[in-house]
């Protein structure tokens, strides 16, 4: 373990610093959720999306959850469908309870899970060695509020956004997921083949009949699951080191 | 029935999912299998999600392109999290000035 004994407050500004790019791009997908038809449709007022977005801190999963708002449904489509759209979560606490310190306080857990959205957990698990509760809530503290006022500020606003703008912003969080996964792709070869699999089936599931019909959530857990487990096994881990240092 | 009822349902659902694996998962899991796909899943998600929503994304398919391209050779190179996500948006922003 490569822990380096930093204090707390020096792993909340760490945290802090990288939650600025999620923040930026949480804003803009909050604010196009917030003016999204669906929201539209289900009648959100802004403080309805400033709740929905804090309690909830998940995209797609709750574009889901605001079709089945606007569409009046049964509240066990609402459990169900947010089951479905959020499944990857599952995957996600999975690999942090691998990387917690058995030592640490059992409420870090509780408040961690709180916030697993696909960037916080990306940032969080990067880092070497124990995962860090405090790092995270640095990174929470700056994007959390950017995703649930971005909504409010969508709800309310209806389509102010320019388009360039948007589009723009948009690319942030990608950007980001990038500057995880291709570090260690060019430190370990199966790593980079790995990424290439997954560009190539992923964009190959988007574009094909009837597997392109399957929401991107879905979408995402197949592969993650398929690939993830061909990984596994065709390139299993050295024993003891998987839960360790080199994810950075 | 009122929106806020949905809302709750929806965070309700959302949170087990996430506090689940989290608190029921307390030691070290032992199968190397299954230490081995944890170890991939960060990896393989972020890969499958990156792409081509990337190019999805945009308002021209080759802007996304363009800051795909961008974004690794960045990231090969070795900026952080900030620097790339920030090149991949002006990479964007310049390249539809002219696309759009």
């Amino acid at each position: 373990m490569s822990e380096t004994r930093s204090s707390i407050p020096a792993l909340l500004r760490q945290g802090a610093r990288n939650g600025i790019p999620i923040g930026l791009g949480y804003f803009a997908v909050a604010f196009a959720l917030g003016c999204s038809k669906s929201a539209v449709d289900a009648g959100l007022t802004p403080f309805q999306g400033f709740l929905a977005s804090l309690l909830c801190s998940a995209s797609a999963g709750e574009y889901a959850g605001l079709g089945v708002m606007a569409a009046k449904s049964a509240l066990v489509e609402m459990v169900v469908i947010s089951l479905i759209a959020n499944a990857r979560y599952l995957l996600m606490s999975a690999a942090m309870s691998q990387r917690m310190d058995p030592e640490g306080n059992f409420i870090h857990r509780l408040v961690m899970s709180f916030f697993i959205t696909d960037e916080l957990f990306a940032v969080t698990i990067a880092r070497p060695g124990y995962l860090s509760p405090w790092y995270m809530y640095g990174a929470i503290l700056v994007a959390s509020p950017c995703w649930s006022l971005g909504t409010a500020l969508g709800c309310a606003a209806g389509d102010v956004m320019p388009p360039r703008l948007g589009s723009a912003l948009s690319v942030a969080l990608f950007g980001m997921f990038l500057a995880i996964v291709i570090p260690p792709a060019r430190r370990e070869r199966v790593i980079a083949g790995i990424v290439a699999v997954c560009f190539a089936a992923s964009f190959a599931m988007s574009r094909l009949p009837v597997v392109s019909q399957i929401s991107e959530g879905t979408r995402t857990i197949i592969l993650t699951v398929i690939i993830a487990s061909a990984a596994a096994a065709l390139f299993p881990r050295p024993q003891g080191s998987g839960e360790g240092g080199e994810a950075a | 029935m009122s929106n806020y009822v949905y809302i709750l349902v929806m965070a309700a659902v959302i949170y087990l999912i996430r506090v689940l694996p989290m608190t029921l998962i307390r030691r070290p899991i032992r199968s190397r299998f299954l230490q081995s796909f944890l170890f991939y899943v960060p990896y393989v998600t972020l890969s499958v999600m990156t792409f081509p929503a990337i190019v999805d994304a945009t308002q021209h398919p080759l802007a996304g392109v363009l800051a795909l391209v961008v974004g690794v050779v960045a990231a090969w190179l070795g900026a952080g999290l900030m620097p790339v996500a920030v090149l991949c948006c002006v990479t964007v922003f310049l390249s539809e000035l002219i696309l759009v």
